[in-house]
């Protein structure tokens, strides 16, 4: 144990000292494991990860069908020919007018993904919370209110968009039946109205979103001390005031971690709108991620369009990621 | 009670766990609370309730008398009419066989890189880290028009895809779960083994062991708790991940189970009975898990979001 005698030195000498040593131990065929052990994991998340991000940024500004190469020449160079389909090319922050100018489900999108998020903040996520502190003061039953709450969680969007399609079914419904607007003259038709369904859709999403933002909570409020809890209340706090005086700012890392997961999980939003609109789409549900998708699967690929929506959303969905990889990793660089 | 005279039994009173005085007086506030928690149940109850409901009962009579009416006839036709109607069969092997092989490869080489990235210091640690952990933050449909052009330009021989390409093809879907899902098990792992003493290392070091049997024979079997909790978590994400099998698979009868949904919902369309018995079937899976590790899934969610 030779590290055992430098450990008497002032501590981060000695630490850097044996991260040098440590790393001048590897042997060659060390040296060949660990660039496996790295290099394997590595490459497919640059090739299929990073590599596509990036290819995003690149390809929003170009013109492109998918047929033929892209050819890093100016749009206005090549020749269109009726019947032939023109090659890629460079097409200058023309997709980024349209899309800010001419596109007419941008505009829309951005605001229902906006709204999709609000719901998220001001709903779904003070639900959860409010879930999580009840359950975690130890109210009667709450192991069957936990597996309850948290049982959408466990669903896929798409079976959760299935199933309260029976929910929302304008003759047959739950609702309509309930509030006696299932005649055919007073239907309300919730996921077609396109002032109604985004509600819709979003009561669905709340629904599965609020269960998992209890499990993240109550794992931030066991960990909490239980001695901090005690103190404050012997200082004369009510619970009100515990609550957001004293575990609210010691639950600070959950609760940049849940601002992350709802802001993504607004931004990746899909699947319900897709099963909803059973694959087609719907006026009032416009959203990045469909919009996105569309210039793909459909007959004619607009590769360009769709990678210039996609930098958008890469765009917005920057600031969450920045923030929860600044106070993650903050201390460690130090 | 009200008053704040502090006497040795108040003390004691405050210094008990909360979960008992809280039983101890039934004040308004927990009878609200309690209120409360039992409305938010049957509220969150009733979607999968209302289907199973449904599910069980004829077309005919529901298309009647509505949803929401006594039920003549309970039935499990709707699930066996679902299941011999259409593929169902075959779209559960495709989950089968795209959600194992994924989760066992993105847990391997995402302990490899949290091995590397926590056990040795490498000056590049916090930089890869960054690198995973941000990939798996990214919305999908940031990546999906240029990996949607990638997977058409790869090329694979006939016998690993019957496509011939990367696109419309099992192996394409594994390799983008596992590239897409690395990132949250490096973050997870590395954080897991940073609590694990390193004078194991060094002992096994000593002891001439090389660098692979550190990995494998001491570091790996000691995450054994954090392994299960996330191939809980992986399992249940793949086999109901929708987004990836919808734009990366063209040809219906490859896809997964749970995209596949969206086949049958234009199979059925006049059946919505049928459509809710086959998304049911489709979910057993995630509610065995949900039933037998619950607590794992749990832990995997803690896991990930107790670091920060």
């Amino acid at each position: 144990m030779v590290s055992t005698t430098t450990d008497v030195r002032t501590p981060p000498a000695a630490t850097k000292r044996r991260r040098r040593r440590r790393v001048r131990r590897l042997t060659r065929r060390d040296k060949v494991v660990v660039s496996l052990l790295l290099g394997i994991p590595l490459l497919l998340d640059v090739a299929f990860v990073w590599l596509p991000a990036l290819g995003s940024v690149f390809l929003s500004f170009t013109k492109w069908t998918g047929v033929g190469g892209v050819h890093l020449k100016s749009c206005s160079e090549f020749q269109t020919l009726p019947g032939l389909p023109q090659p890629g090319c460079l097409n200058g922050v023309q997709n980024y007018t349209q899309a800010f100018g001419h596109y007419p489900d941008f505009w829309p999108a951005v605001r229902h993904n906006m709204l999709w998020l609000l719901v998220f903040i001001v709903i779904a996520t003070p639900l959860g919370m409010l879930f999580a502190v009840l359950i975690d003061r130890g109210i009667r039953g709450s192991r069957i209110y936990q597996s309850v709450l948290f049982l959408p969680v466990m669903l896929s969007l798409a079976l959760i968009g299935i199933i309260w399609e029976l929910i929302y079914a304008p003759n047959l419904g739950l609702i309509n039946t309930v509030i006696g607007r299932n005649g055919n003259t007073n239907l309300i038709d919730w996921l077609g109205n396109p002032r109604l369904n985004l509600w819709a859709v979003l009561a669905e999403a709340t629904w599965r979103q609020s269960g998992y933002v209890m499990v993240l909570y109550l794992a931030g409020l066991k960990a909490v001390d239980p001695a901090l809890k005690e103190a404050a209340v012997i200082d004369g706090a009510n619970s009100w005031q515990t609550f957001w005086r004293v575990v609210f700012p010691v639950l600070r890392p959950i609760n940049i971690v849940i601002l992350v997961v709802t802001v993504i999980e607004s931004l990746r939003a899909f699947d319900l709108v897709y099963i909803t609109g059973k694959g087609n789409p719907v006026k009032g549900l416009e959203l990045l991620s469909v919009a996105v998708t569309q210039n793909i699967v459909g007959e004619t690929q607009r590769i360009g369009f769709g990678s210039t929506l996609g930098v958008v959303l890469l765009v917005i969905s920057l600031v969450p990621i920045s923030i929860f990889l600044y106070q993650v990793f903050r201390r460690e660089e130090r | 009670m009200a008053t704040p005279v502090i006497t040795p039994e108040a003390i004691a009173e405050a210094a008990r766990p909360t979960a008992l005085r809280a039983r101890r007086r039934m004040s308004a506030g927990s009878v609200a609370a309690q209120v409360f928690m039992l409305a938010a149940a049957i509220l969150w109850v009733t979607p999968v309730v209302f289907a199973l409901y449904v599910s069980l009962r004829p077309e005919d009579e529901t298309t009647r008398l509505g949803y929401v009416s006594i039920a003549h006839k309970l039935t499990f036709s709707n699930f066996t009419d679902a299941w011999s109607q259409s593929d169902m069969w075959r779209f559960f092997l495709n989950s089968v066989w795209i959600t194992l092989p994924a989760v066992i490869v993105t847990l391997l080489l995402a302990s490899a890189v949290a091995f590397v990235v926590s056990r040795l210091s490498f000056r590049f640690n916090i930089a890869l880290l960054i690198l995973f952990t941000a990939g798996n933050l990214l919305p999908q449909q940031v990546i999906i028009t240029p990996l949607y052009r990638l997977y058409l330009q790869i090329h694979l021989p006939h016998a690993l895809a019957s496509s011939g390409l990367l696109y419309d093809s099992r192996l394409g879907l594994i390799v983008i779960n596992v590239s897409f899902q690395l990132g949250f098990c490096v973050f997870v792992l590395s954080n897991y083994m940073k609590t694990i003493p390193t004078d194991i290392d060094e002992a096994a070091l000593v002891d001439g062991a090389s660098l692979f049997m550190r990995f494998w024979r001491i570091v790996l079997p000691l995450c054994r708790p954090a392994l299960a909790a996330l191939a809980t978590l992986l399992t249940t994400w793949i086999y109901n991940d929708f987004f990836w099998a919808i734009t990366l698979i063209s040809t219906g009868n490859k896809r997964p189970i749970t995209s596949a949904l969206a086949n049958l919902q234009g199979q059925f369309v006049s059946n919505q009975n049928m459509i809710a018995a086959a998304a049911l079937m489709a979910a057993v899976p995630t509610l065995i898990v949900y039933i037998l590790l619950q607590k794992q899934f749990i832990a995997g969610l803690a896991l990930g979001s107790s670091k920060g």
